[in-house]
């Protein structure tokens, strides 16, 4: 008994040290494979979301980041954030709604929020909130990396969409999140 | 559940001594709740790791000479629907439209055609491969010998073009190609009129 029981609980220690949640995002994306094995960095990471139907979802680590991106955006957009609203939004992880909508998107209460279907960030060139967001974070830390996370079934207009933006915003080196495959033997 | 086991300790009409209590605790529940908590967090946690590919595109607006594409090395391919692709070779110099054909993702597709027209860099670099494993040069030096291997002027360049019908995963598959045929100098390009009407001709 004494010995299950320590087992037991070393491998609770080691699950508990070793875990790291999923991050709530809004959409299921399903990565396409490859056979690279280089690992994704774990900080500085701005993740383009693309989902199945084409939608664009933007997702950033660090709190205060996200903080002074929202201020950014609404000073751009003659729109004002209420210091609860902000709060909200430096918890949130991913989203995709234009910033018009990002009010009504902050009241929601967090399954409220899951289970809204978000219509993305606007990716049209005369609308193109995601070059400006992509830009305000990198103003606040300059380091953040780019890493694309495409379902499948993206279609490939709407992901080159994203790369032009990237790239008029000098942004020519990013990463693309895939899962592994093995690779091929000759 | 949890009781203390008790020993009933000291007899009835003695004196009245401190109950003895046995240290003996049962700790079944300690347990279930321990093995309880090892099923949340092994369902929880995200054993595999994304991993990443990482990719480098061209300045835009900084296109020099040295950056225009040998006609004699040149491969474009058109990814297409229904994971199929169209290819030619050469850029269609001198008025002549260059013949397209179309080949599919499978390993006899567009991988036999990388590796028969790369073959002389695949050649280079498995023997620096070898060198490698033998340990007779560094893990440093491969990757810059490697470098300097896949980067020649004469090896094969291939633009990466798609029609409107084609996915991600057809990018993701055809930089993947890249990699395992170790085409070192390919560019994701946008298709141009002229050969949107050229594969228009061509049945998939």
């Amino acid at each position: 008994m004494t010995a299950m029981t320590d087992v037991a609980f070393l491998l609770l220690t080691f699950f508990m040290l070793t875990t790291k949640f999923k991050p709530d995002e809004p959409v299921q994306v399903d990565t396409p494979s490859s056979i690279s094995d280089k690992l994704l960095p774990e900080t500085d990471i701005i993740q383009i979301l693309v989902d199945g139907d084409g939608r664009v979802f933007f997702g950033i680590d660090g709190q205060p980041t996200r903080a002074s991106m929202l201020d950014k955006m609404a000073k751009r957009h003659n729109l004002t954030f209420t210091e609860q609203e902000r709060a909200k939004f430096s918890l949130l992880s991913t989203f995709g709604v234009p910033v018009s909508n990002m009010k009504q998107l902050l009241s929601l209460s967090g399954d409220e929020r899951n289970a809204l279907k978000q219509p993305g960030v606007p990716i049209d060139s005369l609308n193109n909130e995601l070059g400006e967001w992509v830009l305000y974070a990198r103003q606040s830390n300059p380091k953040f990396r780019i890493a694309i996370k495409g379902d499948r079934d993206a279609s490939f207009p709407v992901v080159k969409r994203v790369f032009d933006i990237l790239q008029e915003r000098q942004i020519n080196k990013f990463n693309f999140i895939t899962s592994l495959e093995a690779a091929p033997q000759d | 559940m949890a009781e203390i086991a008790s020993d009933g300790g000291g007899k009835k009409g003695g004196k009245s001594r401190s109950k003895k209590m046995s240290t003996k605790i049962d700790f079944t529940p300690m347990v279930d709740l321990g093995f309880l908590l090892i099923t949340f967090f092994m369902l929880t946690t995200t054993l595999s790791k994304p991993k990443t590919m990482e990719i480098n595109m061209p300045e835009k607006d900084n296109i020099t000479d040295s950056t225009k594409v040998k006609a004699s090395t040149a491969l474009t391919l058109i990814l297409s629907e229904n994971d199929k692709m169209y290819y030619y070779f050469g850029i269609g110099e001198n008025g002549q439209p260059p013949e397209v054909k179309t080949t599919n993702f499978s390993s006899k597709g567009i991988r036999k055609i990388l590796l028969e027209r790369n073959e002389p860099q695949i050649k280079k670099i498995n023997a620096l491969r070898a060198k490698l494993n033998a340990r007779q040069i560094t893990v440093e030096e491969f990757k810059k010998e490697a470098g300097i291997v896949k980067s020649d002027k004469n090896a094969l360049m291939v633009l990466i073009k798609s029609d409107d019908k084609a996915k991600y995963k057809n990018l993701i598959d055809i930089l993947d190609e890249m990699q395992i045929t170790s085409v070192g100098k390919y560019a994701i390009v946008d298709i141009t009129p002229p050969e949107l009407e050229m594969i228009a001709s061509v049945p998939l």
